[in-house]
């Protein structure tokens, strides 16, 4: 089982985002179940998304404590929340940030980071910071779980409210294209 | 993780979450009728049931009305009618609703209602939790708990087929966690409609009163009183809707195995017994908790603790002789609650399942365990100290009861 943890604020759809993820999961024949984490919801406000994925039956239908992966959608929101707690040993961080991984302060127990200068390319495609799709296709770079094609053919069967197909299509592809992954030193093989 | 593609997806695989499972599973039962008022956390499967109604994925008529008592109240009238009727709620909308909800099973009108299951204010929250349905569970209505999303939009349909059937002519509430099964997402492979509409066979809702300006009737006239036929007319009543509550066991098992047949999905209809062959000890769960607290008696008994489980899915009517059966043979039972039993200071299942065990020969230590509250998580890791202690109860030790799983959370 893989477990994934999505932090963002509230309108950058990061609740949305897991659902994609899920439903391009489901398209590989994994077995997925996404939970939002609730709250009173508001923009702006940190906001956290949850999603585990298997090749067997999942029956938890809980929070996650423990992520493999956590993507970060948003540059400012790890200053809010701790997006490492809890994060199992050896995993890895996809975050959205122009930063280099050099120059991030990261917990040692990290495997990889996969960095993404995402708002930077949600400005030249949608004009608003919406990032989310973006760090989709990052985090198909980073670890591999899933595919491009998955995820483009589970953009198609989303209803967008406010952005184009077209765009979410270019967005997800610039994420996976535009990515850089670090082994981090502790871990590296 | 190995390589993928062992679950195919099909032109009616869906990844969706429990309020949109719910929404369909509505659709695909054809109601004439749908009445709504939104309410936190029901709210999008009733945006879902009116997208669907907009874009001709389903023909009904939808009433957007300005209360929970409106709601029920004009689908009483089309139900009377001998329209299919749907509606979802949940918590103060429930609370809200309750003046007509009392009289729908005595008016004997087999209508399916969701109930979005939600804690209730106060403390003022709008998260999951099960007082809600559990406050309601003495009104008369059948009431079935889901799992999972895959069960909430197939137990819809299984709803109509026993609320219809003659020998029951009862409402039914198909309660779905809030939050954990409304807004979560997993895979649903929706039923064929052909499959759905064969299930149900050729609608006739209403046959023992129906609305007709052709025939006109007066329904529901005063009745009972301590004169005249008037007590032995209120007693027939009431029995007869004790008898269509008796008779819906069956009726409910034979409803899920048809079901079966058709989908390939045996859901279980009364109880699921896991792991109970060589149990020493058993949990008690109702609805989205099972899965974990399956995870938790997997590890259990990778410790070798002899644990099993017992969840309940039909809760009203209770199916309290399967339950003393499944639980027979246990030297303790600990029941897992969502919500609680103000007057006896414990679960309100724990309650049921206590009354259930009294007509065993043999005694069986039952310990209260109440977790989950206004969106609280109930994790293995709850579960695995709800196993630690009923089998320290069948040691023959006396605990302090009920245990709030959740009261050390930080």
């Amino acid at each position: 089982m893989h477990e994934v943890r999505i932090h963002g604020r509230g309108g950058q759809g990061a609740v949305m985002a897991s659902g994609i993820l899920a439903a391009a999961l489901v398209g590989e024949g994994r077995h997925v179940m996404a939970i939002p984490a609730f709250g009173f919801e508001r923009r702006g406000a940190p906001v956290v998304a949850f999603l585990r994925f298997d090749d067997r039956e999942i029956r938890r239908v809980t929070n996650i404590y423990a992520p493999d992966t956590v993507i970060v959608i948003d540059p400012t929101v790890a200053r809010s929340v701790d997006v490492f707690a809890g994060m199992k040993p050896g995993g890895t961080l996809v975050q959205s940030t122009k930063k280099a991984a050099a120059d991030m302060v990261l917990p040692s127990h990290l495997a990889r980071v996969a960095l993404c200068d995402a708002v930077g390319i949600a400005m030249a495609i949608f004009k608003r910071p919406i990032t989310n799709t973006i760090m989709l296709g990052a985090f198909a770079r980073a670890t591999g779980l899933v595919g491009i094609d998955s995820l483009v053919a589970a953009l198609e069967a989303t209803d967008f409210r406010d952005a184009g197909l077209k765009q979410n299509i270019e967005a997800v592809r610039r994420g996976f294209d535009e990515t850089i992954i670090t082994q981090l030193a502790a871990h590296a093989a | 993780m190995s390589a993928p593609a062992t679950l195919k997806a099909t032109s009616r695989t869906m990844v969706i979450d429990g309020n949109e499972a719910a929404a369909w599973g509505a659709a695909l039962s054809r109601p004439d009728v749908v009445a709504v008022y939104p309410i936190t956390p029901q709210s999008s499967l009733v945006e879902y049931l009116a997208k669907f109604i907009a874009e001709g994925k389903m023909d009904a008529e939808l009433m957007d009305v300005e209360g929970e008592h409106s709601v029920l109240s004009v689908l009483h009238g089309a139900c009377l009618a001998g329209g299919r009727t749907y509606s979802a709620t949940s918590a103060q909308g429930l609370a809200y609703m309750f003046e007509p909800y009392f009289r729908t099973p005595g008016l004997r009108l087999p209508m399916v209602v969701s109930l979005v299951t939600r804690d209730s204010v106060t403390p003022c929250c709008v998260w999951g939790g099960q007082q809600d349905a559990m406050t309601v569970k003495e009104v008369g209505w059948i009431q079935m708990y889901c799992e999972t999303q895959q069960e909430i939009c197939d137990s819809i349909p299984i709803a109509y087929k026993v609320a219809e059937h003659a020998d029951v002519m009862l409402p039914v509430n198909v309660c779905h966690d809030g939050n954990y099964l409304s807004y979560g997402v997993a895979r649903v492979d929706l039923p064929e409609q052909e499959v759905v509409d064969a299930f149900l066979g050729e609608k006739n809702v209403n046959w023992h009163a129906c609305l007709d300006p052709e025939r006109p009737m007066a329904v529901d006239p005063l009745t009972g009183g301590a004169g005249g036929i008037g007590p032995s007319t209120f007693v027939r009543y009431r029995k007869g809707q004790c008898a269509g509550m008796a008779a819906a066991l069956d009726v409910i098992v034979a409803a899920h195995e048809d079901w079966g047949r058709r989908t390939g999905r045996y859901w279980s209809p009364l109880i699921e017994d896991y792991r109970m062959e060589d149990a020493e000890v058993a949990l008690v769960t109702i609805g989205s908790m099972t899965g974990a607290a399956k995870d938790a008696v997997d590890d259990a008994r990778l410790d070798g603790r002899k644990v099993g489980l017992v969840k309940i899915k039909t809760f009203r009517p209770f199916p309290a002789k399967v339950i003393a059966k499944a639980l027979s043979k246990v030297k303790a039972v600990g029941v897992v609650d969502r919500a609680v039993n103000f007057g006896w200071n414990c679960g309100p299942v724990f309650q049921e399942v206590l009354a259930a065990l009294y007509a065993n020969p043999t005694r069986v230590p039952l310990i209260s365990f109440i977790g989950g509250l206004a969106g609280a998580d109930i994790t293995p890791e709850h579960f695995g100290r709800a196993i630690a202690d009923t089998v320290r109860v069948a040691a023959g030790e006396t605990m302090s009861s009920p245990i709030w799983l959740n009261e050390f959370d930080q």
